[in-house]
């Protein structure tokens, strides 16, 4: 196995091409009186097209590093490059044009807008994109373009999920970040979302990256990068790719 | 030592610390108006009352042209009279020291050797008149005040037609005069119109009046009955020039001071009502939220075994300390706000001192009833919250339903941008409160447009009685109906221009068992310089062969137009005959009844005469013109327009101003403390949508548009609203003040919509702003990790 601080990098030259580069990201969080290191020197490349999954246990650190990949928060100490980009040198309202116009986010608990319908709440997003898919047609990606004028109330937590990919692929996002997506589903809407998570990074080709403490759904990834205690712990690259559906826990 | 719950009590109020204020801040508005308001009343009453009391303020008063002494005997034999004192009143022209125009004084005659039984009056400064001394007056002082006079000065008057020199030996205070205006004027004018005291002897000296009387005042019994008394009186005044006796609710003094204390009553209830109403409002709001966001922990306590009551008396603690807040507050507001308005009065009102009464009964029903209305407020959502079993508290609420909003019912959805259609759903989806949030911005609107409606009302009276129905400069007033001779005098006097005549007439008009005492105004054909203008601007000539009333006296009277009432006059020979009513007039003062000069000439049986006239004058020439006048024996009074208008500005400009401004701070209470909270609210129950909307490329800007824009769009809609409220009530403020001495024309101008408008608009972004702040720091992480 590679040393865990180069595992995942390919060195320098690397910034220019990869979509992301992160280079020895520390995060530091003051909780009360006790420094809570998050992130201990991070150093990480994620390249176009490809199905990343970040697996660890909770606390691991994982979710605060999608979180700065997505422009959500800032590393103490590192730099972050999106596709040669200094991203940690962004404002606020950098930050937010930059999430705008490239990143999708799939969130645990969907955070759709419980008064707009699932058609609405994707229109959201692709009323402010530049280069926007059809609200139905991205609908129709995760097979709900039926369900359309459904509120979230309306649906279960799997559909609601689905709505909430629908609404972050529909921007045609280059990067797509996923948080937990199914960790608030059971096994078969868990599937039902992961599938279409894989078909949306097939069809749009943007960079996709899971974070889940579920090892099986690493199977369906073109590479894994395992992390703990706040660093890269180790990283393997699947030679066979999983079909989501394929999946069982 | 407090409980672990109180603390979590006082935590909690902490947490919504801004919110809480703001409540209160309602709470001690209701509060301090309903404090000030009893405050006032109870003071002006038992301060009037007192002084009523104290100084044997009489209960019925007469005046006739000249009765022998000897008739008071018969008075005081009437059943139910108690007590007759009998006077003899005169008016006079004066000159001040100091004051070019003229002055009016009336004098009246104190007992020699002894206090009078009656309308005695309170000495302020200096001492009482000496026996035997026919130059010393006792002066009210208002009158000494405004013309910067003291003890031992002299003022000169003419007494019946010689001047004498009068000293002030004193200046008092009078029940008689506690609203000193002079008669057939609104406003004081206390620099041009004294009420001075004298000898007896002297007055029966001067006027002729040796053994006999032109003034009576009576004291009743309890079980007197006043409509009696006043028939009998005027059955034995009638031979002697009676010109009809009054009781205390006609007396001028007594009759301004019970128009304002009624008003108070009115006011003294509708504005906490409404401040105390928009409180509970606002506590159900965010008390609902509350308990919302503490389900979970209302479902933990109840599993460790607290109880419905238990939990349900922890929140409505909360709404109480809020209440005790707002109380806190509001109780020193209202005794401040009494004593601004009492200080008010006492520019105006003349006591010996105003008795400030400030009961702790008030207080208590005060904070009392904001308890029950703030109870009442919450007491729905706490019950909501606590009868929830545990287990089903615990598990999250489910997600809030909306539905297609009305614009996408009825096909026009596809127009609806989603932000608006955000907006649009989430104000659909709890209509009860949408539509109380609007009525409650519409309220505050409303309150400032009344505000402002008094003044378009005062400035809307002024112009209309001063410039469109009064156009000449000066009045003046003889002594009795006089031949047109004086007219011509009048016109040739220096710096006059022109002189109209006019003669007016002490009468009672009946209908049936209906009555008023009114002055019959007889007016030349074609005069230019007083004018009978309605509300809307038109001008009537003085109708031939019948009268005019004001619709307000027609009313009172019920008759209409084509109808016809009996005229009983109380002057000369008293005729008394029917006369049709020709048409009513819709003015703005007093009770009028107008006809022509001839015509009233003639049903008096009488030759030309008039007793007044309205003159023209050149500014330039004044003071030769005030000298003229001073001298001139038969003018018995002149009031100069100019003075009236300005002591009108004095006196009601200043008053309005005040109320103004309280009136507008109150109304942004109302407008601040309703979008805050909804702010706040709105700001609290999105939080979650907001931030994801932040993290998916949304900008602040954005997101406080989706959070603004719903209180946007109530404030837009509460504003038309507002609009017609206030108007609706200005007319039944209009219908509250339509009083026989003055009433209000419904003119609300555009400029009132305008400030009320703005201001509700300033106030609303100013908490809109207030609310956005907390926008930049969103917890972007933090909310998408949790669950709603």
């Amino acid at each position: 196995m590679p040393s865990p601080t180069t595992a995942a990098t390919t060195g320098a030259e690397g910034v220019k091409d990869a979509v992301f580069a992160a280079r020895s990201v520390v995060k530091t969080y003051q909780m009360g009186e006790v420094a809570v290191h998050a992130l201990n020197g991070v150093d990480l490349d994620l390249w176009p097209g490809e199905f990343v999954v970040l697996l660890g246990p909770s606390g691991s650190g994982k979710s605060t590093l999608l979180n700065i990949l997505g422009g959500l928060d800032a590393p103490t100490s590192g730099d972050v490059f999106y596709r040669g980009e200094k991203l940690t040198a962004f404002n606020d309202s950098a930050l937010t044009r930059y999430r705008r116009d490239h990143v999708g986010f799939v969130f645990q608990f969907y955070n759709l807008i419980p008064s707009l319908t699932a058609r609405e709440n994707v229109a959201l997003i692709t009323e402010i994109a530049p280069n926007p898919l059809d609200p139905v047609e991205a609908l129709a990606l995760v097979d709900l373009d039926k369900r359309k004028n459904h509120f979230p109330s309306q649906m279960s937590g799997g559909e609601q999920q689905r709505v909430a990919i629908a609404r972050a692929v529909a921007k045609r996002p280059d990067v797509l970040l996923c948080d937990e997506p199914t960790g608030a589903l059971d096994v078969h809407t868990g599937v039902l979302v992961l599938d279409a998570i894989q078909r949306v990074n097939a069809e749009l080709g943007a960079t996709t990256a899971v974070i889940t403490h579920n090892a099986v759904i690493a199977k369906m990834a073109d590479r894994v990068i395992h992390i703990s205690d706040g660093r890269i712990a180790g990283e393997e690259r699947n030679t066979k790719k999983v079909a989501a559906s394929e999946l069982e826990w | 030592m407090l409980s672990a719950l109180d603390r979590k009590l006082l935590r909690d109020l902490r947490g919504m610390l801004g919110q809480a204020v703001m409540i209160a801040l309602v709470v001690s508005a209701g509060v301090a108006t309903w404090i000030e308001s009893r405050t006032l009343l109870a003071s002006l009453e038992t301060t009037r009352d007192q002084f009523y009391e104290r100084n044997n303020f009489a209960d019925v008063f007469a005046k006739a042209k000249r009765a022998p002494n000897a008739l008071s005997e018969r008075v005081a034999e009437l059943p139910g009279v108690a007590r007759v004192e009998t006077r003899i009143v005169e008016g006079v022209n004066l000159d001040v020291p100091g004051l070019d125009e003229p002055a009016v004084g009336t004098l009246i005659s104190l007992p020699e050797n002894r206090e009078p039984v009656l309308n005695r009056v309170y000495l302020r400064r200096g001492r009482r008149l000496a026996p035997g001394r026919d130059d010393e007056v006792l002066a009210s002082e208002k009158f000494v005040d405004a013309n910067h006079l003291r003890v031992g000065d002299s003022v000169t008057a003419i007494l019946n037609g010689r001047k004498k020199t009068l000293r002030i030996v004193g200046v008092v205070l009078s029940p008689e005069y506690v609203f000193m205006v002079k008669p057939g004027d609104l406003v004081p004018d206390p620099k041009r119109f004294g009420v001075f005291w004298m000898q007896e002897e002297a007055l029966e000296m001067a006027f002729d009046m040796d053994g006999a009387f032109n003034d009576l005042a009576v004291g009743l019994a309890r079980e007197a009955d006043l409509e009696e008394t006043l028939f009998r009186i005027d059955q034995l005044l009638e031979p002697y020039g009676g010109i009809g006796a009054y009781g205390r609710k006609d007396q001028l003094s007594h009759l301004l001071l019970t128009n304002d204390i009624d008003g108070l009553k009115v006011h003294g209830t509708v504005a906490p009502t409404i401040f105390l109403s928009v409180a509970a409002f606002l506590l159900n709001v965010v008390l609902s939220r509350v308990l919302a966001l503490q389900r979970e922990q209302i479902a933990a306590l109840k599993a460790f075994g607290y109880s419905n009551v238990q939990i349900g008396w922890h929140y409505l603690k909360l709404v109480l300390l809020i209440i005790l807040l707002g109380s806190a507050i509001g109780i020193p507001g209202g005794a401040f706000l009494a004593r601004v308005f009492t200080q008010m009065i006492a520019l105006v009102y003349q006591y010996p001192d105003l008795i400030i009464v400030l009961k702790p009964s008030v207080v208590a029903t005060g904070v009392a009833a904001a308890g029950g209305a703030a109870t009442l407020g919450a007491i729905g959502s706490i019950w909501q919250a606590v009868r929830v079993a545990p287990a089903e508290a615990m598990r999250p609420e489910p997600p809030a339903s909306f539905k297609p909003s009305f614009f996408e019912r009825i096909g026009m959805g596809a127009w609806v941008p989603n932000v608006a259609r955000m907006i649009i759903r989430q104000l659909e989806r709890r209509p009860a409160r949408s539509v109380i949030s609007v009525f409650a911005i519409a309220l505050s609107v409303a309150i400032i447009i009344v505000g402002q409606f008094l003044q378009d009302a005062v400035d809307f009276t002024m112009e209309q009685q001063f410039f469109r129905v009064q156009r000449f400069d000066m009045m003046v007033a003889t002594i009795e109906p006089d031949t047109p001779d004086i007219l011509y005098e009048l016109q040739h006097a220096p710096g006059v221009l022109r002189a109209e005549p006019l003669r007016t007439v002490s009468a009672r008009l009946h209908n049936g068992q209906h009555e008023r005492r009114v002055s019959l105004v007889g007016l030349p054909e074609g005069g230019q310089l007083f004018r009978l203008v309605d509300s809307s601007g038109a001008v009537y000539p003085p109708p031939t062969g019948g009268l005019m009333l004001s619709a307000k006296l027609a009313r009172l009277l019920h008759v209409e137009a084509g109808g016809v009432v009996r005229v009983e006059t109380l002057e000369g020979q008293r005729p008394d005959e029917d006369v049709p009513v020709i048409s009513l007039i819709d003015d703005l003062q007093g009770l009028n009844a107008y006809t022509t000069l001839d015509g009233l000439n003639r049903f008096m049986g009488e030759g030309p005469r008039i007793n007044a006239a309205y003159l023209q004058t050149d500014s330039e020439l004044k003071l030769q013109t005030f000298r003229d006048l001073k001298d001139t024996p038969k003018v018995a009074s002149v009031t100069v327009k100019r003075n009236a208008l300005e002591s009108f500005h004095d006196t009601v400009a200043k008053n309005l101003g005040t109320m103004k401004k309280i009136n507008l701070f109150f109304a942004c209470i109302i407008a601040v403390g309703v979008v805050y909270n909804s702010a706040r609210i709105a700001l609290s129950e999105r939080s979650r949508e907001l931030a994801t909307l932040r993290v998916v490329g949304f900008t602040r800007g954005e997101i406080s548009t989706i959070l603004l824009g719903e209180l946007g769009l109530l404030t837009l809609v509460a504003l038309p609203f507002g609009w017609v409220m206030g108007y609706g009530f200005a007319w039944g403020l209009t219908a509250m003040v339509d009083q026989e001495v003055f009433r209000f024309p419904l003119v609300v101008e555009r400029s009132t919509y305008g400030i009320a408008t703005s201001v509700v608009l300033a106030a609303s972004a100013a908490s809109g702003l207030l609310v956005r702040r907390s926008l930049d720091h969103l917890d972007l992480i933090a909310v998408l990790k949790s669950r709603d």
